[in-house]
């Protein structure tokens, strides 16, 4: 499972560079095309072309029967999308912002997460739920929440956070092909939305063709001999400039993005770790009961011995807070990290 | 019947509710222009104004008393204005700041005013049951307040509010619930996810009643919801209305609206809820002299509440830690428990040792 030695050359040998979102509606304009069976439904999925821009131009090719406008319903809609995926269609539904998942979450772990198992294996429910995660934009606590963590640790559902173009091209391609559900989770702050400037680097190179990145795959984007750092999600970039500012000083960290919670890269980590002996990770959701913990622990399972110091960042179990001071202070900043990262390497 | 002191009260509130928005404006797109964002200038954040749904406010909000609880949706200016929020409070709040009503830490979209029983929910509907429950309260306490959920006729779907309709009507409960019409909830006009003609239709389904306001006139919001207080203020349970309003902005501040023509954006500008009840108020022999005095001291009172926001400082960062509890505790969610060892406070938490 471990993707080290992995090789992107091939399949990034393009000069055109997408926004995350246009790469991610490109893999569903394209399995749209193959396949009939399938679908989007959402709230502003069609004239609007998604709030962050997830559907932009899918209405206008395939009309408001595959493009669908839902009420703002998502226990219906939710659950309706689980019932046409166990009849055998690959309907995609997006939840607008993954906060909104309190008013719908029983479709999303009873029925959606559960009714492979509880079915003894008879049914399948292959659809994908898109949604919007995370802060950075001052819109507070019940509009910026990643919530990853709640996820990976209902059993049933896949999870992918991509963080590049590339990435977000692939992992949907190969979301909308698994028959089983997957949850796949966009960074507002990545998609390249001209009201919300992205940094630098989910912009990459796509080729125009279809392709599909495994899950369980995590990639290793900067490898380091001092200190791990695990992240996902937005955070990749943040440890990203993180590390360049500690090569400046001599300090080598390798970075890790896991890109999918469920399944998990564990190999990949314990790889790193039985390296550098020293993990950092990174994290946009609570810190208590979730990714960090999770991650610290497979560590500990896998190579304790290899292990001389462990520390974490994430949100510190507080709910999200508005004001700029606020929010900056509880999510993890470059700073912070270069910090964390020095901290160990001492 | 509704007097000239009501009217003139109303207009109040509406003109106060206008300017404050036009004047949010300015303040928010600073730090905005030429290229818009969303997390930049004063006001960072989504911001969602009710220009054009002012008389709902202002027409309900009359029949309230402080002791009357109110929730407001995701667009709640006009709503807190008319229940009598503290205006300097809520300013500094959208400005994030320390004295702010929520010091800081709730925003545009999540507005609480312990004084005035205010609250919101940026999550469609769900400032429904918190209604239901603060009429459960006052039906259990013998006392006669009543509430009111206001929300957005795309809310109507939600699962937040039809479950609520039933409580409230099993229990004969003191609410009144406000269906704010603008015809749109985002880019999603109201005929493409619902099938009723309107939100009132909803009642009859739950055995209350619904009443339809079809144009955004301050007086008829005023009667009708003034039937609807009164009913719940004597026992008989709960009352919908829906009322016609419009909005004439975007969704939220930066919403291009491509999706919307011209000519319905036009329509909503035309009929202005304002002018009219200004007319109302001059067919009962109020001056225009009169008018302006009301708006000029709208506008002050809405020009000192910014620049007071302004001059309020920031929250410093370690008051991102508090209020997560009434009780906090102690200080092991957020550092790991090392305080809690260090203050010996642990034993007491139930320790072995
Ligand atoms: C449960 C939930 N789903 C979706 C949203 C996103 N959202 C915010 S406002 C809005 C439209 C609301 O329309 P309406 O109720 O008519 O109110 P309006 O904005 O028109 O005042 C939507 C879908 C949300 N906040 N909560
Ligand atoms: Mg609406």
């Amino acid at each position: 499972m471990a993707t080290e030695s992995r090789d992107y050359t091939e399949a990034t040998e393009t000069d055109r560079e997408l926004t995350m979102s246009r790469a991610m509606v490109e893999a569903i304009a394209w399995e749209m095309r193959e396949n009939e069976e399938v679908f989007y439904m959402g709230e502003d999925v069609a004239d609007y072309g998604g709030i962050f821009s997830s559907t932009t131009g899918l209405l206008d090719e395939f009309g408001r029967d595959r493009v669908m406008d839902v009420p703002i319903s998502e226990t219906a809609y939710l659950g309706a999308a689980v019932g046409a995926a166990q009849a055998g269609m690959r309907p995609i539904a997006e939840l607008m912002f993954v906060d909104f998942f309190g008013v719908a979450m029983d479709q999303i772990y009873n029925n959606m997460a559960k009714n492979t198992y509880m079915s003894g294996g008879s049914f399948s429910v292959p659809m994908v739920l898109t949604t919007a995660v995370g802060g950075t934009y001052n819109d507070a606590g019940q509009h910026s929440q990643t919530l990853y963590g709640t996820f990976a640790h209902l059993p049933g559902m896949k999870v992918v956070v991509p963080s590049t173009a590339y990435d977000a091209k692939g992992l949907m391609h190969s979301a909308i092909r698994d028959d089983d559900p997957v949850v796949y989770m966009f960074h507002k702050r990545l998609m390249g939305l001209g009201w919300m400037p992205s940094p630098s680097g989910p912009k990459t190179g796509v080729p125009k063709e279809d392709y599909t990145i495994p899950f369980g795959e995590a990639d290793v984007k900067r490898p380091g001999d001092d200190v791990t750092v695990v992240t996902l999600g937005l955070h990749v970039h943040r440890a990203m400039e993180a590390a360049e500012q500690l090569d400046d000083d001599g300090i080598d960290a390798e970075v890790i993005d896991l890109r999918t919670l469920v399944p998990l890269d564990t190999e990949t980590v314990l790889d790193s770790v039985r390296k550098t002996g020293k993990l950092l990770v990174v994290d946009e959701d609570y810190q208590s009961f979730g990714v960090t913990g999770e991650i610290v622990a497979r560590a500990a399972e896998g190579a304790l011995d290899d292990l001389s110091a462990v520390k974490r960042l994430a949100i510190p179990d507080v709910p999200i807070p508005y004001a700029r001071s606020l929010e900056d202070e509880v999510n993890p900043g470059t700073d912070d990290i270069a910090a964390a990262v020095r901290e160990l390497h001492e | 019947m509704v007097s000239v002191t009501d009217l003139q009260t109303m207009y109040e509130q509406m003109v106060t509710a206008r300017h404050y928005e036009e004047r949010l404006v300015d303040e928010y797109l600073v730090g905005k222009q030429p290229a818009f964002d969303i997390s930049a200038g004063p006001i960072p954040g989504e911001l969602h104004l009710a220009a054009g749904h002012e008389a709902s406010g202002a027409g309900v909000c009359m029949h309230l008393r402080d002791d009357d609880t109110v929730t407001a949706p995701h667009r709640p200016h006009h709503i807190a204005i008319a229940k009598g929020v503290d205006l300097k409070r809520m300013t500094a709040e959208i400005f994030g700041r320390k004295t702010g009503l929520c010091r800081g830490k709730g925003g545009h979209m999540h507005l609480f005013d312990p004084d005035v029983n205010f609250a919101c929910s940026g999550i469609i509907a769900q400032g429904c049951p918190p209604a239901v429950g603060a009429a459960m309260a006052a039906k259990k306490r013998n006392t006669d307040s009543v509430a009111v959920a206001f929300l957005g006729e795309g809310a109507i779907d939600q699962g937040g509010f039809l479950e609520s309709l039933n409580l409230a009507a099993v229990h004969d409960l003191p609410v009144v619930f406000v269906v704010e019409d603008n015809d749109w909830a985002i880019s999603m006009p109201k005929d493409r996810v619902t099938d009723v003609q309107n939100g009132a239709q909803r009642a009859a389904g739950f055995d209350l009643p619904g009443v339809r306001i079809d144009s955004d006139d301050a007086t008829a919001v005023y009667e009708a919801a003034g039937e609807a207080v009164m009913r719940a203020r004597d026992g008989n349970g709960p009352t919908l209305i829906e009322v016609q309003v419009h909005r004439r902005m975007g969704h939220f501040m930066g919403d291009a609206e491509a999706y919307r023509s011209e000519a319905d954006i036009d329509r909503a500008k035309q009929r202005d809820s304002i002018e009219r009840l200004a007319e109302d108020l001059r067919s009962h022999g109020v001056t225009d002299d009169e008018l302006d005095e009301i708006r000029e001291r709208a506008h002050e009172r809405v020009e000192e509440a910014i620049s007071w926001a302004k001059e309020q400082p920031e929250p410093g960062p370690e008051e991102a830690y508090e209020n997560v509890f009434t009780n906090p505790p102690t200080q092991a969610a957020t550092d790991g428990g090392s305080a809690a060892d260090a203050s010996g406070d642990a034993d007491e938490t139930g320790g072995d040792n």
